[in-house]
């Protein structure tokens, strides 16, 4: 029987002919990437070697990611701290995938992977972060795991007892209607499947739609998988991966995209026709409470925000740019603009679109998560509402339980900003 | 036998049970006063250890959905509760067989504050009910790490085998 993208890339990685879904296997790690919490992962790695009698060393420092941004610039003494300890540990090991508060070279971890070549078709990555899932869009088995998972795999170099998990199918056709994107697909897609409705799967994208789309969409698809529950989503590397990896990550050495068989197994196909999908809107306080615009429409938002792993990339800004310029964001709302990475905000101050945001009204901050998980900056006051591209929306997520968190692409967004209301950017 | 003392809805976060403006804290010695925080009554009564271990947590749904933060689950070992839910997400669920933290699927679990739980091999019974619930299986993959008394003894196993 033919194998999934997945079980192939799991069957490889624990040097085996083939896996089926049940298998316990314990694949060989590709990368392994952490973020702020690798302050956690560190204090588990030691304590593993407590009383073993061996030096605590990871298995391949060169194997090892680390990138700081849930809290750049460190916003407490505490913070500060970890990230003191994190730089200690780093140099002691020899880590060369660090990504230090910086403005050349720093950013959030799910755009840092891929805009280094960091990530390739075919790998085992892990995450200690539930939106690794990310890395899926470029053909990667790439999962989030918790911080003493990570501290075994810096030990082990491999993913200890993981279950081959089943795949959803996913096939995508049409194209896009003007000011409808990958957002919208994923959010749709979240909404039919609820928020469990992938727990212990992944979803496997196909379609002509997939196939047309740039890797930055797939990016914003395969990180929101996570929130149907998806151990991770994938895109099949084809190639426009290959393109990706050559030209905006240069990569040189080989590519070798991993394709299912045409007789692999699905538990499930969903298929989906974008081409009359309207912009979708998750409503709070879950990410499956998916709705199309018009039932939403009028609403009054305090903040809006523009950014992050999900949709911080540089055409995010361009659409979002295109849209407020020469415009001004409504009085008693403010925007908020986070580039995904230094190297995109470069880009869009090169191309003008950060001055478009700025004479807008808008603040553009430094890279990094910001206000998504309200640990830093940009916390809703009581009772406030936000109009958000970031990936959740649960009670509390934007730093306070009384504030109410919708998500939509960056066109809505943006149309929004200018009105001060939910606003349908088809409309504009 | 151990009292109920939360009965919780569906998809309840990892941002409810740990919200993200503690993540600086990472130690599970110091995670546990911020659990629930924003349910600010049930903070106060764990911080109060108004609960004896062994206390049951009862969710719905799809329980500990969203961030993979680790301290979800070390806020509630600290305390040592356990947690009985219709369903859980994965990363939840496998941190919480990481850090040995009790978690129990349990698809028709019905129980209210106050009932007195007993979690056996295979099923839940409701003492004050009387009713007795299936339980579904844990993943067989983690019964190694699960036998070792966590994946930090599991993994340091490992090493030591390796030499």
């Amino acid at each position: 029987m033919g194998m999934t993208v997945v079980e192939k890339i799991l069957a490889r990685a624990a040097d085996r002919p083939s896996v089926t879904v049940g298998d316990v296997v314990e694949p060989k790690v590709d990368l392994a990437m952490s973020h702020e919490n690798a302050a956690l992962v560190i204090n588990q790695f030691q304590e593993v070697f407590q009383g073993t009698g061996q030096a605590p060393t990871v298995w391949d420092p060169s194997r090892i990611a680390i990138i700081f941004d849930h809290r750049v610039p460190a916003e407490s003494p505490k913070t500060a701290t970890n990230h003191k300890k994190i730089r200690g540990f780093v140099a002691a090991n020899g880590i060369t995938k660090f990504h230090d508060v910086r403005g050349d070279v720093g950013g959030i971890c799910h755009q840092i992977l891929p805009e280094y070549g960091y990530v390739r078709p075919g790998f085992v990555v892990v995450g200690t972060d539930s939106h690794t899932t990310s890395h899926g869009a470029l053909g990667a088995f790439s999962f989030g795991v918790g911080a003493t998972e990570m501290a075994s795999a810096w030990a082990l170099g491999i993913a200890v007892n993981i279950e081959v998990p089943a795949t959803i199918k996913v096939v995508v056709k049409g194209e896009f209607p003007p000011m409808v994107g990958p957002k919208d697909l994923i959010l749709h897609l979240i909404g039919l499947l609820t928020a469990q409705g992938a727990n212990f799967k992944v979803l496997e994208f196909h379609g002509e739609t997939i196939r047309q789309m740039s890797t930055s969409g797939r990016i914003a698809i395969c990180n929101m998988s996570v929130e149907a529950g998806a151990t991770s989503g994938i895109v099949p590397g084809d190639a426009e991966t290959v393109r990706y990896l050559r030209e905006e990550a240069g990569v040189t050495d080989a590519i070798d995209c991993v394709t299912p068989d045409a007789d692999a197994s699905y538990v499930r196909t969903v298929e989906i026709d974008v081409s009359a999908l309207a912009p979708q809107i998750a409503c709070p306080h879950m990410v499956d409470n998916v709705k199309p615009i018009e039932q939403v429409l009028g609403i009054p938002v305090q903040q809006i925000v523009i950014g992050s792993c999900t949709n911080g990339r540089l055409d995010d800004l361009a659409a979002a740019a295109a849209i407020l310029r020469g415009k001004k964001v409504a009085e008693g709302t403010r925007m908020l603009v986070f580039p995904a990475s230094s190297k995109i905000f470069a880009q869009a101050l090169d191309q003008g679109y950060i001055h478009d945001f700025m004479r807008a009204g808008a603040v553009v901050m430094n890279s990094g998560c910001g206000p998504c998980l309200g640990v830093h900056e940009g916390a809703l006051g009581d009772n406030e509402v936000a109009l958000s591209t970031t990936n959740r929306n649960f009670k509390g997520r934007m730093g306070n339980p009384t504030g109410e968190v919708y998500l939509c692409s960056p066109v809505v967004a943006a149309a929004s900003a200018i009105t001060g209301v939910i606003t349908d950017p088809r409309k504009g | 036998m151990a009292n109920v003392i939360i009965t919780l809805g569906n998809d309840i976060s990892t941002d409810d049970i740990y919200p993200g403006r503690f993540m600086a804290t990472v130690l599970p010695t110091e995670t546990p006063q911020f659990a629930f925080f924003d349910r600010t009554d049930f903070n106060a009564a764990l911080k109060a250890k108004a609960f004896p271990p062994g206390a049951v947590i009862v969710g719905g749904e799809n329980f500990g959905c969203g961030s993979s933060r680790e301290q979800a689950c070390s806020t509630l070992k600290g305390y040592d509760l356990a947690v009985v839910a219709r369903s859980i997400s994965r990363i939840f669920l496998q941190n919480s067989i990481n850090l040995g933290l009790q978690v129990v699927i349990c698809p028709g679990i019905e129980a209210s504050v106050g009932d007195k739980l007993e979690i056996t091999a295979d099923q839940v019974l409701n003492r004050t009910t009387g009713q007795a619930f299936d339980q579904v299986k844990l993943p067989a993959a983690r019964k190694g790490i699960m036998d070792a008394g966590g994946l930090i003894p599991y993994t340091r196993a490992r090493l030591m085998a390796r030499g």
